[in-house]
Protein backbone atom coordinates (compact mmCIF):
# COMPACT_ATOMS: atom_id res chain seq x y z
CA UNK A 1 0.00 0.00 0.00
CA UNK A 2 1.14 3.75 -0.78
CA UNK A 3 -0.71 6.52 1.15
CA UNK A 4 -0.75 9.74 -0.37
CA UNK A 5 0.05 12.58 2.08
CA UNK A 6 -0.62 15.33 0.16
CA UNK A 7 -1.39 16.21 -3.16
CA UNK A 8 -1.96 19.26 -5.92
CA UNK A 9 -4.90 18.91 -8.19
CA UNK A 10 -4.98 16.32 -11.49
CA UNK A 11 -2.93 13.44 -9.88
CA UNK A 12 -4.36 10.68 -12.11
CA UNK A 13 -3.58 6.88 -12.55
CA UNK A 14 -2.08 6.32 -16.42
CA UNK A 15 -0.71 4.06 -18.66
CA UNK A 16 -0.08 4.33 -22.49
CA UNK A 17 -3.95 5.11 -23.29
CA UNK A 18 -7.36 3.47 -24.35
CA UNK A 19 -6.94 2.09 -28.15
CA UNK A 20 -9.78 0.38 -29.86
CA UNK A 21 -12.69 2.56 -28.74
CA UNK A 22 -12.10 5.68 -30.66
CA UNK A 23 -15.29 4.91 -33.10
CA UNK A 24 -17.65 4.77 -29.97
CA UNK A 25 -16.15 8.39 -28.56
CA UNK A 26 -13.17 7.22 -26.46
CA UNK A 27 -10.42 9.47 -26.44
CA UNK A 28 -6.85 8.07 -25.76
CA UNK A 29 -6.64 9.33 -22.50
CA UNK A 30 -3.05 7.56 -20.99
CA UNK A 31 -0.08 9.52 -20.03
CA UNK A 32 0.46 12.75 -21.52
CA UNK A 33 4.47 11.81 -21.85
CA UNK A 34 4.01 8.31 -22.69
CA UNK A 35 7.97 7.68 -22.99
CA UNK A 36 8.66 8.44 -19.55
CA UNK A 37 5.52 6.04 -18.46
CA UNK A 38 7.34 3.65 -20.70
CA UNK A 39 11.47 4.74 -19.21
CA UNK A 40 9.71 4.13 -15.81
CA UNK A 41 8.31 0.98 -16.03
CA UNK A 42 10.96 -0.64 -18.08
CA UNK A 43 13.68 0.23 -14.66
CA UNK A 44 11.31 -1.93 -12.76
CA UNK A 45 11.16 -5.01 -15.36
CA UNK A 46 7.15 -4.03 -15.83
CA UNK A 47 5.33 -4.15 -19.21
CA UNK A 48 6.16 -0.61 -20.67
CA UNK A 49 2.25 -0.60 -20.79
CA UNK A 50 1.68 -0.83 -17.01
CA UNK A 51 -0.43 2.09 -14.64
CA UNK A 52 1.90 4.76 -13.03
CA UNK A 53 1.15 7.92 -11.80
CA UNK A 54 0.97 11.33 -13.89
CA UNK A 55 1.67 14.13 -11.64
CA UNK A 56 1.46 17.22 -13.17
CA UNK A 57 1.79 19.84 -10.42
CA UNK A 58 3.87 19.71 -7.80
CA UNK A 59 4.67 19.42 -4.99
CA UNK A 60 3.77 15.62 -3.92
CA UNK A 61 4.16 13.55 -1.19
CA UNK A 62 3.10 10.05 0.04
CA UNK A 63 4.43 7.19 2.08
CA UNK A 64 5.20 3.82 1.48
CA UNK A 65 3.24 0.98 3.76
CA UNK A 66 4.99 -1.69 2.54
CA UNK A 67 8.18 -2.20 0.97
CA UNK A 68 8.22 -1.81 -2.75
CA UNK A 69 10.25 -0.86 -6.15
CA UNK A 70 9.23 2.44 -7.27
CA UNK A 71 10.51 4.54 -10.44
CA UNK A 72 10.70 8.56 -10.81
CA UNK A 73 10.41 9.72 -14.59
CA UNK A 74 9.52 12.74 -16.84
CA UNK A 75 10.00 16.17 -14.79
CA UNK A 76 13.23 17.09 -12.77
CA UNK A 77 11.78 17.73 -9.33
CA UNK A 78 14.49 17.21 -7.01
CA UNK A 79 12.84 13.70 -5.34
CA UNK A 80 13.93 12.99 -1.71
CA UNK A 81 12.94 9.20 -0.39
CA UNK A 82 13.16 9.81 3.45
CA UNK A 83 15.67 12.80 2.88
CA UNK A 84 18.05 11.29 0.25
CA UNK A 85 18.11 12.61 -2.90
CA UNK A 86 17.15 10.87 -5.99
CA UNK A 87 18.35 11.55 -9.39
CA UNK A 88 15.72 12.09 -11.93
CA UNK A 89 14.84 8.70 -13.96
CA UNK A 90 15.69 6.61 -11.14
CA UNK A 91 14.39 3.41 -9.52
CA UNK A 92 15.29 2.09 -6.40
CA UNK A 93 13.32 0.18 -3.24
CA UNK A 94 11.70 1.70 -1.04
CA UNK A 95 11.06 0.26 2.47
CA UNK A 96 7.51 0.34 4.90
CA UNK A 97 7.34 4.00 6.31
CA UNK A 98 9.43 6.06 3.85
CA UNK A 99 8.17 9.22 2.34
CA UNK A 100 8.73 10.09 -1.21
CA UNK A 101 8.69 14.34 -1.70
CA UNK A 102 8.58 15.59 -4.90
CA UNK A 103 9.29 19.13 -5.37
CA UNK A 104 8.60 21.52 -7.52
CA UNK A 105 10.17 20.41 -11.29
CA UNK A 106 13.62 22.08 -12.23
CA UNK A 107 13.14 20.73 -15.51
CA UNK A 108 9.97 19.12 -17.04
CA UNK A 109 5.92 19.70 -16.32
CA UNK A 110 4.93 16.09 -15.32
CA UNK A 111 6.16 13.26 -13.20
CA UNK A 112 5.54 10.06 -13.52
CA UNK A 113 5.61 7.35 -10.15
CA UNK A 114 5.67 3.59 -11.74
CA UNK A 115 5.75 0.51 -9.24
CA UNK A 116 6.73 -2.90 -9.03
CA UNK A 117 4.12 -4.48 -11.19
CA UNK A 118 2.06 -1.19 -11.66
CA UNK A 119 -1.06 0.19 -9.89
CA UNK A 120 -3.27 -2.40 -9.31
CA UNK A 121 -6.38 -1.01 -10.59
CA UNK A 122 -9.15 -2.34 -12.61
CA UNK A 123 -8.89 -2.87 -16.71
CA UNK A 124 -11.23 -0.99 -18.71
CA UNK A 125 -11.98 -1.31 -21.61
CA UNK A 126 -8.68 -2.33 -22.42
CA UNK A 127 -7.03 0.27 -20.16
CA UNK A 128 -5.80 1.52 -16.63
CA UNK A 129 -5.67 5.76 -17.88
CA UNK A 130 -8.43 7.47 -15.77
CA UNK A 131 -11.08 8.88 -18.25
CA UNK A 132 -11.91 12.37 -16.62
CA UNK A 133 -14.85 13.54 -18.69
CA UNK A 134 -16.64 10.05 -18.60
CA UNK A 135 -15.41 8.87 -14.91
CA UNK A 136 -14.00 6.09 -15.52
CA UNK A 137 -10.83 4.05 -15.52
CA UNK A 138 -7.84 4.85 -13.02
CA UNK A 139 -8.61 4.79 -9.83
CA UNK A 140 -12.88 5.14 -10.37
CA UNK A 141 -12.69 7.76 -13.03
CA UNK A 142 -11.31 10.34 -10.72
CA UNK A 143 -7.54 12.58 -9.60
CA UNK A 144 -6.24 11.42 -6.31
CA UNK A 145 -7.34 12.87 -3.02
CA UNK A 146 -5.55 13.18 0.06
CA UNK A 147 -5.26 10.19 2.25
CA UNK A 148 -5.72 7.89 -0.68
CA UNK A 149 -4.33 4.50 -0.50
CA UNK A 150 -3.12 2.87 -3.65
CA UNK A 151 -1.81 -0.49 -4.22
CA UNK A 152 0.85 -2.30 -6.34
CA UNK A 153 0.18 -4.72 -8.34
CA UNK A 154 4.08 -6.03 -7.43
CA UNK A 155 6.63 -8.54 -9.08
CA UNK A 156 9.68 -10.46 -8.28
CA UNK A 157 12.12 -8.34 -9.83
CA UNK A 158 15.40 -7.04 -7.92
CA UNK A 159 16.90 -3.76 -8.46
CA UNK A 160 20.83 -3.45 -8.02
CA UNK A 161 21.57 -1.92 -4.47
CA UNK A 162 21.31 1.60 -4.55
CA UNK A 163 19.24 1.42 -7.45
CA UNK A 164 18.85 1.97 -11.30
CA UNK A 165 18.74 4.78 -13.42
CA UNK A 166 18.05 5.40 -17.27
CA UNK A 167 19.49 7.91 -19.44
CA UNK A 168 16.77 9.75 -20.83
CA UNK A 169 16.55 10.86 -24.76
CA UNK A 170 18.72 14.19 -25.44
CA UNK A 171 15.37 15.96 -25.31
CA UNK A 172 13.90 14.59 -22.58
CA UNK A 173 16.74 15.52 -20.39
CA UNK A 174 17.84 18.82 -18.71
CA UNK A 175 16.04 22.07 -18.65
CA UNK A 176 13.35 22.54 -21.20
CA UNK A 177 15.56 24.26 -24.46
CA UNK A 178 13.94 27.65 -25.55
CA UNK A 179 12.19 27.34 -27.90
CA UNK A 180 11.02 23.56 -27.76
CA UNK A 181 11.64 22.38 -31.30
CA UNK A 182 8.66 20.30 -32.12
CA UNK A 183 8.04 18.23 -35.76
CA UNK A 184 4.77 18.88 -37.64
CA UNK A 185 3.40 17.29 -40.51
CA UNK A 186 0.81 19.53 -42.38
CA UNK A 187 -2.12 18.87 -42.44
CA UNK A 188 -5.07 18.45 -44.77
CA UNK A 189 -5.39 22.83 -44.75
CA UNK A 190 -2.33 23.88 -44.26
CA UNK A 191 -2.56 25.47 -47.93
CA UNK A 192 -5.54 27.61 -47.01
CA UNK A 193 -3.85 29.85 -44.86
CA UNK A 194 -2.53 32.52 -46.27
CA UNK A 195 1.38 32.55 -47.43
CA UNK A 196 1.94 34.75 -44.14
CA UNK A 197 0.38 32.87 -41.72
CA UNK A 198 2.45 29.54 -42.97
CA UNK A 199 5.52 31.11 -43.03
CA UNK A 200 4.88 32.49 -39.30
CA UNK A 201 3.41 29.09 -38.46
CA UNK A 202 6.94 28.16 -38.84
CA UNK A 203 9.07 30.74 -37.61
CA UNK A 204 7.26 32.40 -34.73
CA UNK A 205 8.17 31.01 -31.15
CA UNK A 206 4.70 29.85 -29.48
CA UNK A 207 3.80 30.94 -26.09
CA UNK A 208 2.15 27.93 -24.03
CA UNK A 209 -0.65 29.77 -22.31
CA UNK A 210 -1.52 29.01 -18.75
CA UNK A 211 -4.89 27.46 -20.86
CA UNK A 212 -3.22 24.44 -21.29
CA UNK A 213 -4.03 21.18 -19.79
CA UNK A 214 -3.82 17.14 -20.68
CA UNK A 215 -7.50 17.93 -23.56
CA UNK A 216 -5.41 20.44 -25.22
CA UNK A 217 -2.34 23.45 -24.97
CA UNK A 218 -3.31 26.45 -26.32
CA UNK A 219 -0.80 28.91 -27.38
CA UNK A 220 -0.15 32.73 -28.44
CA UNK A 221 1.58 34.29 -30.71
CA UNK A 222 0.80 35.67 -34.45
CA UNK A 223 -2.77 35.59 -35.68
CA UNK A 224 -2.98 32.48 -38.34
CA UNK A 225 -5.51 33.28 -41.00
CA UNK A 226 -6.95 31.19 -43.71
CA UNK A 227 -7.01 32.69 -47.30
CA UNK A 228 -10.87 32.57 -47.09
CA UNK A 229 -12.73 31.51 -43.84
CA UNK A 230 -14.13 27.42 -44.83
CA UNK A 231 -16.33 25.78 -43.05
CA UNK A 232 -15.39 22.06 -42.58
CA UNK A 233 -17.60 18.57 -41.85
CA UNK A 234 -16.67 17.57 -38.35
CA UNK A 235 -14.03 14.36 -39.00
CA UNK A 236 -11.99 12.07 -36.12
CA UNK A 237 -9.20 14.04 -34.46
CA UNK A 238 -6.30 12.76 -32.56
CA UNK A 239 -3.83 14.01 -29.91
CA UNK A 240 -1.08 16.12 -31.78
CA UNK A 241 -3.55 17.45 -33.88
CA UNK A 242 -3.09 21.75 -34.27
CA UNK A 243 -6.53 23.65 -34.68
CA UNK A 244 -6.98 26.95 -35.47
CA UNK A 245 -9.82 28.11 -34.22
CA UNK A 246 -11.66 31.63 -35.42
CA UNK A 247 -9.09 34.30 -33.66
CA UNK A 248 -6.21 32.59 -35.20
CA UNK A 249 -4.46 31.31 -32.12
CA UNK A 250 -3.78 27.42 -32.51
CA UNK A 251 -4.52 24.69 -30.03
CA UNK A 252 -2.94 20.98 -29.52
CA UNK A 253 -5.22 18.69 -28.96
CA UNK A 254 -3.85 16.30 -26.39
CA UNK A 255 -4.48 13.17 -24.28
CA UNK A 256 -8.10 14.25 -23.48
CA UNK A 257 -9.03 15.95 -26.62
CA UNK A 258 -12.68 15.11 -27.96
CA UNK A 259 -12.26 12.56 -30.64
CA UNK A 260 -13.63 14.67 -33.29
CA UNK A 261 -13.99 17.51 -33.83
CA UNK A 262 -14.79 20.65 -37.17
CA UNK A 263 -11.79 23.31 -36.51
CA UNK A 264 -9.21 24.10 -39.82
CA UNK A 265 -5.83 22.31 -38.55
CA UNK A 266 -2.69 23.27 -39.80
CA UNK A 267 -0.89 20.52 -38.86
CA UNK A 268 -0.14 17.40 -36.69
CA UNK A 269 2.54 16.97 -34.37
CA UNK A 270 3.72 13.62 -34.51
CA UNK A 271 3.23 10.89 -31.68
CA UNK A 272 6.93 10.71 -31.11
CA UNK A 273 7.23 14.61 -30.07
CA UNK A 274 3.95 14.46 -27.71
CA UNK A 275 6.58 13.98 -24.99
CA UNK A 276 8.19 17.32 -25.18
CA UNK A 277 4.72 19.18 -25.03
CA UNK A 278 3.82 17.36 -22.35
CA UNK A 279 6.77 18.34 -20.47
CA UNK A 280 6.58 22.18 -21.30
CA UNK A 281 5.42 24.46 -19.57
CA UNK A 282 3.03 27.48 -19.23
CA UNK A 283 5.46 30.61 -20.22
CA UNK A 284 7.53 27.77 -22.29
CA UNK A 285 8.40 28.30 -26.15
CA UNK A 286 7.60 26.03 -29.14
CA UNK A 287 8.90 26.54 -32.45
CA UNK A 288 7.53 24.10 -35.24
CA UNK A 289 9.66 22.10 -38.32
CA UNK A 290 8.49 20.98 -40.72
CA UNK A 291 8.59 16.52 -41.50
CA UNK A 292 6.47 14.09 -43.11
CA UNK A 293 5.85 10.52 -43.19
CA UNK A 294 9.36 9.52 -43.31
CA UNK A 295 10.97 11.93 -41.12
CA UNK A 296 7.66 10.56 -38.76
CA UNK A 297 8.41 7.02 -38.86
CA UNK A 298 11.93 7.47 -38.87
CA UNK A 299 11.70 9.53 -35.40
CA UNK A 300 9.29 6.50 -33.73
CA UNK A 301 12.00 4.18 -35.00
CA UNK A 302 14.61 5.88 -32.44
CA UNK A 303 12.37 5.58 -29.64
CA UNK A 304 11.37 2.09 -30.18
CA UNK A 305 15.30 1.39 -30.66
CA UNK A 306 15.73 3.36 -26.99
CA UNK A 307 13.20 1.53 -25.61
CA UNK A 308 14.39 -1.85 -26.85
CA UNK A 309 18.00 -0.90 -26.06
CA UNK A 310 16.75 0.15 -22.37
CA UNK A 311 14.51 -3.29 -21.93
CA UNK A 312 17.76 -5.41 -22.61
CA UNK A 313 19.75 -3.11 -20.79
CA UNK A 314 17.48 -3.08 -17.25
CA UNK A 315 16.66 -6.97 -18.25
CA UNK A 316 20.52 -7.23 -17.48
CA UNK A 317 20.42 -5.27 -14.71
CA UNK A 318 17.64 -7.20 -12.53
CA UNK A 319 19.42 -10.66 -13.64
CA UNK A 320 23.07 -9.39 -12.45
CA UNK A 321 20.81 -8.12 -9.04
CA UNK A 322 19.74 -11.85 -8.46
CA UNK A 323 23.09 -13.07 -8.78
CA UNK A 324 24.67 -10.63 -6.36
CA UNK A 325 22.28 -11.40 -3.78
CA UNK A 326 22.73 -15.53 -4.18
CA UNK A 327 26.60 -14.77 -3.24
CA UNK B 1 -17.95 37.06 -45.54
CA UNK B 2 -19.67 33.69 -45.21
CA UNK B 3 -17.71 30.20 -45.03
CA UNK B 4 -17.44 28.73 -47.29
CA UNK B 5 -18.47 24.88 -47.33
CA UNK B 6 -15.72 22.68 -48.66
CA UNK B 7 -16.77 20.81 -51.69
CA UNK B 8 -14.53 18.27 -53.03
CA UNK B 9 -14.28 16.99 -56.21
CA UNK B 10 -12.90 13.79 -55.96
CA UNK B 11 -11.93 12.08 -52.53
CA UNK B 12 -8.95 13.94 -50.25
CA UNK B 13 -6.28 11.41 -48.45
CA UNK B 14 -4.18 13.46 -46.26
CA UNK B 15 -1.75 12.11 -43.20
CA UNK B 16 -3.32 13.26 -39.67
CA UNK B 17 0.18 13.01 -37.98
CA UNK B 18 2.22 10.17 -37.96
CA UNK B 19 -0.14 7.73 -37.35
CA UNK B 20 -3.56 8.35 -38.92
CA UNK B 21 -5.00 8.74 -42.25
CA UNK B 22 -8.03 11.10 -43.20
CA UNK B 23 -9.83 10.79 -45.79
CA UNK B 24 -12.70 13.23 -47.06
CA UNK B 25 -15.50 11.75 -49.27
CA UNK B 26 -16.31 14.05 -52.42
CA UNK B 27 -19.89 15.30 -52.91
CA UNK B 28 -23.00 15.79 -50.72
CA UNK B 29 -23.74 15.78 -47.13
CA UNK B 30 -26.47 13.07 -47.28
CA UNK B 31 -27.22 9.86 -46.16
CA UNK B 32 -26.44 7.58 -49.69
CA UNK B 33 -22.55 9.21 -48.67
CA UNK B 34 -22.40 8.69 -45.16
CA UNK B 35 -23.62 4.92 -46.11
CA UNK B 36 -20.74 4.51 -48.08
CA UNK B 37 -18.48 5.98 -45.53
CA UNK B 38 -19.70 3.27 -42.98
CA UNK B 39 -18.94 0.47 -45.90
CA UNK B 40 -15.50 1.81 -46.27
CA UNK B 41 -14.76 1.62 -42.88
CA UNK B 42 -15.60 -1.91 -42.23
CA UNK B 43 -13.66 -2.57 -45.46
CA UNK B 44 -10.94 -0.28 -43.72
CA UNK B 45 -10.58 -1.99 -40.28
CA UNK B 46 -9.71 -5.38 -41.92
CA UNK B 47 -6.52 -3.95 -43.35
CA UNK B 48 -2.74 -4.51 -41.89
CA UNK B 49 -1.43 -1.86 -39.23
CA UNK B 50 -5.35 -0.46 -39.45
CA UNK B 51 -5.92 -0.12 -35.66
CA UNK B 52 -9.39 1.17 -35.70
CA UNK B 53 -11.75 2.97 -38.71
CA UNK B 54 -13.86 5.89 -37.33
CA UNK B 55 -16.62 7.37 -39.63
CA UNK B 56 -17.34 10.91 -39.27
CA UNK B 57 -19.80 13.28 -41.08
CA UNK B 58 -19.08 11.92 -45.02
CA UNK B 59 -15.07 11.34 -44.22
CA UNK B 60 -13.18 8.74 -42.31
CA UNK B 61 -10.10 8.22 -40.09
CA UNK B 62 -7.63 5.28 -39.93
CA UNK B 63 -5.72 5.06 -37.06
CA UNK B 64 -2.47 3.00 -37.52
CA UNK B 65 -0.68 0.94 -35.22
CA UNK B 66 3.29 2.65 -36.67
CA UNK B 67 3.70 5.06 -39.08
CA UNK B 68 2.72 4.56 -43.45
CA UNK B 69 6.36 4.18 -44.86
CA UNK B 70 4.23 6.42 -47.45
CA UNK B 71 0.44 7.26 -48.28
CA UNK B 72 0.42 5.51 -51.80
CA UNK B 73 -0.41 2.32 -50.64
CA UNK B 74 -3.52 3.31 -48.35
CA UNK B 75 -4.65 6.25 -50.79
CA UNK B 76 -5.28 2.92 -53.10
CA UNK B 77 -6.82 0.86 -50.93
CA UNK B 78 -9.19 3.85 -49.94
CA UNK B 79 -10.22 5.27 -53.60
CA UNK B 80 -10.56 1.62 -54.53
CA UNK B 81 -12.72 0.61 -51.59
CA UNK B 82 -14.59 4.53 -51.93
CA UNK B 83 -15.10 3.86 -55.78
CA UNK B 84 -16.32 0.36 -55.40
CA UNK B 85 -19.39 2.31 -54.02
CA UNK B 86 -20.77 -0.38 -51.75
CA UNK B 87 -23.11 0.82 -48.66
CA UNK B 88 -23.39 -0.12 -45.76
CA UNK B 89 -27.13 -0.66 -44.64
CA UNK B 90 -27.97 -1.18 -41.10
CA UNK B 91 -30.42 -2.57 -39.77
CA UNK B 92 -31.70 0.90 -37.29
CA UNK B 93 -32.74 0.45 -33.85
CA UNK B 94 -35.20 3.33 -33.22
CA UNK B 95 -34.86 5.45 -30.47
CA UNK B 96 -37.27 7.64 -28.91
CA UNK B 97 -36.21 9.98 -26.39
CA UNK B 98 -38.07 12.18 -24.32
CA UNK B 99 -37.61 15.63 -23.74
CA UNK B 100 -38.15 18.57 -21.59
CA UNK B 101 -37.80 21.44 -23.66
CA UNK B 102 -37.02 24.57 -22.09
CA UNK B 103 -36.82 25.51 -18.26
CA UNK B 104 -33.85 24.85 -16.20
CA UNK B 105 -32.50 22.24 -18.37
CA UNK B 106 -32.96 23.98 -22.04
CA UNK B 107 -31.99 27.70 -20.83
CA UNK B 108 -31.75 28.76 -24.78
CA UNK B 109 -34.95 27.52 -25.99
CA UNK B 110 -36.06 31.69 -26.11
CA UNK B 111 -32.52 32.54 -27.66
CA UNK B 112 -33.06 29.58 -30.59
CA UNK B 113 -36.69 30.72 -31.05
CA UNK B 114 -36.04 34.24 -31.21
CA UNK B 115 -33.11 33.62 -33.70
CA UNK B 116 -35.14 31.54 -35.90
CA UNK B 117 -38.20 33.83 -36.25
CA UNK B 118 -39.85 31.09 -34.65
CA UNK B 119 -42.27 30.72 -31.84
CA UNK B 120 -41.37 28.24 -28.67
CA UNK B 121 -43.77 25.84 -29.99
CA UNK B 122 -43.16 25.94 -33.58
CA UNK B 123 -39.35 25.37 -32.38
CA UNK B 124 -40.55 22.42 -30.47
CA UNK B 125 -42.79 21.07 -33.37
CA UNK B 126 -40.19 21.41 -36.06
CA UNK B 127 -37.61 19.77 -33.89
CA UNK B 128 -39.24 16.53 -32.90
CA UNK B 129 -40.47 15.90 -36.49
CA UNK B 130 -38.03 14.28 -38.28
CA UNK B 131 -36.90 11.21 -37.39
CA UNK B 132 -32.56 11.90 -36.80
CA UNK B 133 -30.10 9.37 -38.41
CA UNK B 134 -26.77 8.91 -36.37
CA UNK B 135 -24.02 9.28 -38.88
CA UNK B 136 -20.78 9.15 -36.52
CA UNK B 137 -20.59 8.49 -32.78
CA UNK B 138 -17.40 10.84 -31.21
CA UNK B 139 -16.25 13.77 -29.44
CA UNK B 140 -17.08 12.19 -26.23
CA UNK B 141 -18.01 8.46 -25.22
CA UNK B 142 -21.34 7.94 -26.85
CA UNK B 143 -21.85 11.39 -28.56
CA UNK B 144 -23.84 10.72 -31.88
CA UNK B 145 -23.82 13.29 -34.20
CA UNK B 146 -27.24 13.34 -35.66
CA UNK B 147 -28.30 14.15 -39.61
CA UNK B 148 -31.88 15.37 -40.32
CA UNK B 149 -32.32 18.81 -38.29
CA UNK B 150 -34.73 21.19 -40.22
CA UNK B 151 -32.89 24.08 -42.05
CA UNK B 152 -35.65 26.42 -40.37
CA UNK B 153 -33.97 25.40 -36.74
CA UNK B 154 -30.69 27.13 -38.57
CA UNK B 155 -28.25 28.89 -35.38
CA UNK B 156 -24.78 30.36 -35.53
CA UNK B 157 -22.63 29.34 -32.70
CA UNK B 158 -22.73 30.82 -29.38
CA UNK B 159 -20.16 33.65 -29.40
CA UNK B 160 -18.93 33.01 -25.82
CA UNK B 161 -19.21 28.81 -25.12
CA UNK B 162 -20.06 27.23 -21.95
CA UNK B 163 -17.64 25.99 -19.53
CA UNK B 164 -19.83 23.20 -19.30
CA UNK B 165 -23.27 22.07 -20.05
CA UNK B 166 -24.93 18.69 -18.03
CA UNK B 167 -25.48 15.40 -19.36
CA UNK B 168 -28.69 14.97 -20.99
CA UNK B 169 -28.37 18.21 -22.73
CA UNK B 170 -30.40 18.57 -25.86
CA UNK B 171 -28.47 21.22 -28.13
CA UNK B 172 -28.51 22.65 -31.59
CA UNK B 173 -25.93 24.63 -33.60
CA UNK B 174 -25.16 25.36 -37.52
CA UNK B 175 -27.36 22.03 -39.04
CA UNK B 176 -26.53 19.79 -36.33
CA UNK B 177 -28.19 18.60 -33.08
CA UNK B 178 -27.27 16.33 -30.26
CA UNK B 179 -27.98 14.89 -26.64
CA UNK B 180 -24.66 15.52 -24.68
CA UNK B 181 -24.10 12.04 -23.16
CA UNK B 182 -21.79 13.48 -20.70
CA UNK B 183 -20.75 16.80 -19.04
CA UNK B 184 -18.65 19.22 -20.58
CA UNK B 185 -18.21 22.19 -22.31
CA UNK B 186 -20.47 23.44 -25.31
CA UNK B 187 -20.81 26.17 -27.84
CA UNK B 188 -23.92 25.16 -28.94
CA UNK B 189 -27.29 25.95 -27.96
CA UNK B 190 -29.37 23.94 -25.31
CA UNK B 191 -33.08 23.72 -25.42
CA UNK B 192 -34.29 20.85 -23.60
CA UNK B 193 -32.93 18.16 -21.02
CA UNK B 194 -33.29 14.24 -21.38
CA UNK B 195 -32.91 11.62 -18.59
CA UNK B 196 -31.04 8.73 -20.48
CA UNK B 197 -27.51 7.35 -20.41
CA UNK B 198 -26.04 6.79 -23.88
CA UNK B 199 -22.83 5.42 -22.71
CA UNK B 200 -21.46 2.75 -19.94
CA UNK B 201 -17.86 0.99 -19.96
CA UNK B 202 -19.22 -2.51 -18.76
CA UNK B 203 -21.45 -2.79 -21.59
CA UNK B 204 -21.08 -4.24 -25.12
CA UNK B 205 -20.62 -1.82 -27.20
CA UNK B 206 -20.07 0.31 -24.52
CA UNK B 207 -22.28 2.75 -27.00
CA UNK B 208 -25.69 2.88 -26.92
CA UNK B 209 -26.78 3.77 -30.13
CA UNK B 210 -24.27 3.25 -33.42
CA UNK B 211 -24.18 4.87 -36.99
CA UNK B 212 -27.51 3.94 -39.02
CA UNK B 213 -29.36 4.23 -35.92
CA UNK B 214 -32.37 6.59 -35.55
CA UNK B 215 -33.41 8.91 -32.88
CA UNK B 216 -37.00 10.38 -32.53
CA UNK B 217 -37.55 13.58 -29.65
CA UNK B 218 -40.77 13.62 -28.07
CA UNK B 219 -41.41 16.94 -26.06
CA UNK B 220 -42.65 15.44 -22.79
CA UNK B 221 -43.10 18.85 -21.67
CA UNK B 222 -42.29 22.58 -22.62
CA UNK B 223 -41.56 24.98 -19.98
CA UNK B 224 -42.35 27.63 -21.48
Amino acid sequence: MIEILSTPTLVTVQDLGRSGFYRYGVCRSGAMDRLSLAIGNLLLGNDRNAAGLEIPILPFRLRFDADVNFAITGADCAAELDGRPLPPYWASRADAGEILTLAAPRAGCRAYICVAGGVDVPEVLASRSTQLREGFGGLDGRALVKGERIKAVGNEILLPKGGLGAVPPTALSGPNPSPIIVRVIPAAEYDDYDETSKAAFWTAEWKVTVQSNRAGYRLEGPELNLGRPIELRSHGVVPGVIQVPAGGQPIIQLADAATMGGYPKIGVVIDTDLSLIAQARPGDSLRFVETDLAGAGHAHEETDAYLAALERDAGLQHRLAVTWRKQ
Amino acid sequence: MNAAAVHLEKPRITPLGSCAILFEAPGEFDLEHQRRIWALADAAAQWDTVVEAVPGMTNLILLLSEPPCELDLFRTLLQDAWESGAEKHVEPTVLKIPIVYGGEGGPHLHDVAEGTGLSVDEVVRIHTEPDYTVYAVGSHAGYCYLGGLDARLFMPRRKVPLLSIPAGSLSVAGLQTGVSASAGPSGWHTIGRAEISFFDPERRPPALLKPGDIIRFMAERIVA
